[in-house]
């Protein structure tokens, strides 16, 4: 496995380099895991990509470096201390650098007399190529998909300048595959909500959540799905209930600021019993936070937001393939129950780009609830034995639906009596029953007969598989771990059954205050031994935890 | 109760007798009827407060939402089913005050909605404050030295927004009422029709005799298409008060604009190919 660093300011091309190199990689047959360090700013600053790729597959990322290609000063001053002893620093003769293995070359120079200064980029893409022995058969095709066609020969010239410039350093290593998907956790969610029929999308911009809106944007007119920019988060998780209600499937996305503008609608889901899907991409709060970072802060919040009690669904995305899979179970699950199913993305996955197998459509149930067709008189809010109304879509039968943010009888007609207004609230809650025999558990990794056991949820899935790989290895002591994709309600079976075998218990969270151990302590009463917080709002990594418990474990 | 008739039926009602908001659910429904709508091809919409449980009175399709968020519910539900006709009733607190952005920004949009706002320049259900129409000095529980606020004058806001049909009305005037109803909910595009409603309970200015003082019909050779005339009676509201429609355009609507709506199929009857998602899978590989 690979890891190198590119970085430089924000508009000197980094994320373009960046994502020409990624594809060129999987097509040697790499596995590639790259994610982005940015600023929250248009111009200046620092930026880097973490782009690491090998044989096996790769699912988080490393701050452990082979190579560091800088385009500015601060990129090799603020890294070059976590380089390998043997790793590689590219860059411009412009660049004052004294280390080992610097490999210089006049890039910005060649782009000039080339004739567009943008094309540095291009050379270091060539150089990297060649110092990995890859060869320079997919450059035309995976060019031709990102430049415009009058910029092409002119990048692959200066890719071939590039290549030429320096010797090979690293061995190639044969990948196994050569037609997975390359993409980011943004765009796998946005796929998954594609495929799960997803008509009507609604949203206000807010990083990391915007890509969402551009992807669905661009697939718009061809897909037959209206994407509507609203005036704020107020409107947009109205409108996707409005649309929903109808009978068109609807969601809404923006992160946490974002979603604290949607909670008073989010109840009215509930109450009205409207499907919705909601797609929370945390970054650091409170409030603007860290606006480009990553973090697992909006638990606690999401899983209470709203005031009453009406049942809910949260589900964490652990990686890209979840981000797919679940975001179309979230649709299902919102359907069938007619809730508001809230999924939980963050920055770094999010933003993150990952090899992962072609999703597989075959695998795919589409839950569609059975339209009711009414001549008579239709109940909107029916009581059933399972809480579950057969629900009517207004304009397609004779019959009308009636929905209503008051309480209601069951033909959705505002009451004030005591009776039914139990009644209601038991019927609501009745749903949950149902529901929480279909959730799934948290996944299992490592030593079966572990003493250690990590507790995780969402995007720490990666590091958290890395680090239980590491300490295995290096550790005489077994390891194991529990990640959670389905957080509200909470799954407990295997938990309960792994705890019994654990001396220890480690909660592994991008917060600072262990909101799922505590979620975890307050539905079935077991305290995590310790916790690894991170709240820097970078994502850590596999050996960052796994150094922080041979840390703990030698004290 | 028979649903499969064409008459749209009203049932009891919790508000207070004498209140203007009786007229304005009467003239509803005759102008539904009137047009040859049937209750389940109407979807009415409403946020919260007297005048939004205007749809709890009336059989059709109906959505009861939030304080001032009617408008983002009710063009999401146009643009998925264009075949239903969506229609708005709501206090004036509710379209101008809490739902005022909305107010604002779906003009822009041009979905084909009637809003029908409710306007007792008080807020009742909440029993007494001041509305954003309410006048300067009207005194209230809370504004008690008077309210000090300008009052918005929703005619030249709308007509400003760029709105393409723009009416006032009184709930003491049926049948106006009624016919300019009609029009709204047959103009191709947002219809706005700021409706005066005396509410007896809590608004002891704006009488039923205040605006039968004040109101008048707008002469028959007036010319709802001239933009500068319209700004000009939407900038009377006093002693004299013009009724009708005060302006008129024609405009794109958003399905007309829109590449997904505009074939006319209601996007929820629009399938999607299942080769569709193969080749964006593959536009990843
Ligand atoms: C978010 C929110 N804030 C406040 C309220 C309380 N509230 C209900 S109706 C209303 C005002 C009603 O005034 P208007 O819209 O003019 O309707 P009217 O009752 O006069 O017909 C208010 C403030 C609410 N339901 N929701
Ligand atoms: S309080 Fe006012 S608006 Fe409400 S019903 Fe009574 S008169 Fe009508």
């Amino acid at each position: 496995m690979y890891n190198i660093l590119i970085g430089g300011a924000a508009g000197q091309g980094v994320d373009t380099t960046c994502a020409i190199l990624e594809k060129l990689l999987k097509q040697s047959g790499y596995h590639v895991f790259s994610t982005k360090d940015l600023m929250s700013r248009v111009r200046g600053g620092h930026n880097f990509t973490l782009i690491r790729f090998g044989a096996e597959e790769v699912a988080s990322h490393s701050y452990i470096l082979d190579g560091i290609v800088a385009f500015n000063q601060e990129t090799v001053e603020l890294h070059r201390s976590k380089l390998n002893s043997n790793g590689f620093i590219l860059c411009d003769p412009s660049l004052s650098v004294e280390a080992n293995n610097v490999v210089k070359i006049g890039m910005n120079d060649i782009a000039k007399k080339l004739g567009n200064p943008k094309v540095a980029g291009s050379i270091s893409i060539g150089a990297i190529l060649k110092l990995f022995g890859e060869t320079l058969d997919h450059i035309r095709n995976v060019f031709a998909k990102v430049v415009k066609p009058e910029y092409l020969d002119i990048n692959l010239k200066a890719v071939e300048i590039g290549y030429d410039s320096v010797e090979q350093q690293y061995p190639h290593k044969d990948g196994v595959y050569g037609d997975w998907m390359l993409l980011t956790g943004n765009q796998a969610l946005s796929l998954g909500a594609i495929t799960a029929g997803l008509k009507f999308y609604s949203a206000y911009p807010m990083s990391p959540s915007t890509s969402i809106m551009e992807y669905l944007a661009g697939k718009m007119t061809e897909a037959g799905i209206v994407v509507e920019q609203a005036e704020d988060e107020i409107a947009a998780i109205n409108m996707a209930i409005g649309a929903s209600f109808v009978g068109a499937r609807a969601m809404t996305g923006t992160s946490g600021g974002g979603f604290c503008l949607m909670v008073e609608a989010l109840g009215l889901s509930g109450m009205a019993e409207i499907p919705l899907v909601v797609a929370d991409i945390q970054r650091p709060g409170p409030v603007t936070g860290l606006p480009t970072r990553t973090e697992q802060s909006d638990l606690n919040f999401v899983i209470s937001a709203s005031h009453g009690e009406f049942p809910r669904m949260v589900i964490a995305l652990k990686n890209h393939a979840d981000a797919f899979y679940q975001t179309i179970r979230a649709f299902n699950m919102a359907e069938k129950y007619q809730i508001p199913v809230i999924i939980l993305s963050d920055q770094y996955l999010a933003d993150s780009s990952a090899t992962v197998e072609p999703f597989d459509i075959n695998k795919i149930k589409r839950y569609c609830a059975s339209e009711e067709q009414y001549d008579g008189e239709y109940l909107r809010y029916r009581f059933t034995t399972n809480g579950i109304s057969p629900r009517l879509l207004p304009g397609t039968t004779k019959g009308f639906a009636s929905a209503d943010s008051d309480e209601h009888d069951e033909r959705g007609w505002i009451t004030e009596s005591a009776e039914i207004r139990v009644q209601m609230m038991d019927k609501r809650l009745l749903k949950l029953k149902k529901l929480e025999l279909e959730l799934q558990e948290p996944e299992f990794i490592g030593n079966d007969s572990c003493e250690t056991l990590f507790l995780g949820w969402g995007s720490t899935y990666g590091p958290i598989k890395e680090a239980v790989t590491i300490l295995n290895r290096q550790s005489s002591k077994r390891f194991g771990a529990l990640v959670f994709g389905d957080v509200y309600p909470l799954p407990v079976k295997y938990l309960t059954e792994k705890i019994k075998k654990a001396k220890r218990i480690i909660n592994v969270e991008q917060n600072a205050t262990g909101q799922f151990a505590q979620l975890i302590r307050e539905k079935t009463g077991i305290v995590c031994t310790s916790s690894i917080l991170k709240y820097d709002g970078r994502q850590i990594s596999g050996e960052q935890i796994a150094e922080q418990v041979l840390k703990e474990a030698g004290k | 109760m028979s649903v499969s008739s064409k008459e749209f039926c009203t049932s009891e009602t919790a508000w207070c007798p004498g209140c203007g908001n009786f007229s304005i659910l009467k003239c509803l429904k005759q102008s539904l009827e009137e047009l040859g709508k049937d209750p389940h091809e109407v979807l009415l919409v409403a946020g919260i407060g007297q005048a939004a449980k205007t749809p709890q009175y009336l059989s059709a399709n109906s959505f009861c939402g939030l304080h001032g968020r009617a408008l983002p519910v009710a063009i999401a539900a146009k643009i998925a089913n264009q075949n239903l006709t969506v229609i708005v009733n709501s206090g004036e607190g509710d379209s101008y005050g809490e739902g005022g952005n909305h107010f604002i920004h779906n003009i822009r949009r041009n979905v084909d909605i009637t809003h029908f706002v409710h306007d007792n320049q008080i807020y009742a259900l909440t029993k007494g404050q001041a509305s954003p129409t309410s006048a300067e000095g009207h005194v209230t529980g809370v504004q008690t030295e008077g309210s000090m606020n300008t009052p918005l004058n929703p005619i030249l806001m709308a007509i400003a927004a760029g709105a393409g049909f723009v009416a006032r009305a009184f709930s003491g005037e049926p049948e106006q009422l009624v016919s300019i109803m009609k029009q709204a909910i047959l103009y191709k595009g947002y219809s706005l029709v700021d409706i005066l409603q005396p509410c007896i309970s809590f608004n002891k200015i704006n009488t039923f005799s205040y605006y039968q003082k004040r109101i008048y019909k707008l002469k028959s050779d007036y010319n709802p298409y001239d933009k500068v005339e319209a700004i000009k009676k939407a900038l009377e509201f006093g002693n004299q008060i013009p009724m009708g429609v005060i302006y008129q355009a024609e405009k794109r609507t958003f399905h007309e604009k829109n590449s997904v709506l505009s074939s006319g199929v209601p996007l929820l009857d629009q399938h999607q190919d299942v080769s569709l998602i193969e080749k964006y899978i593959r536009e990843f590989v």
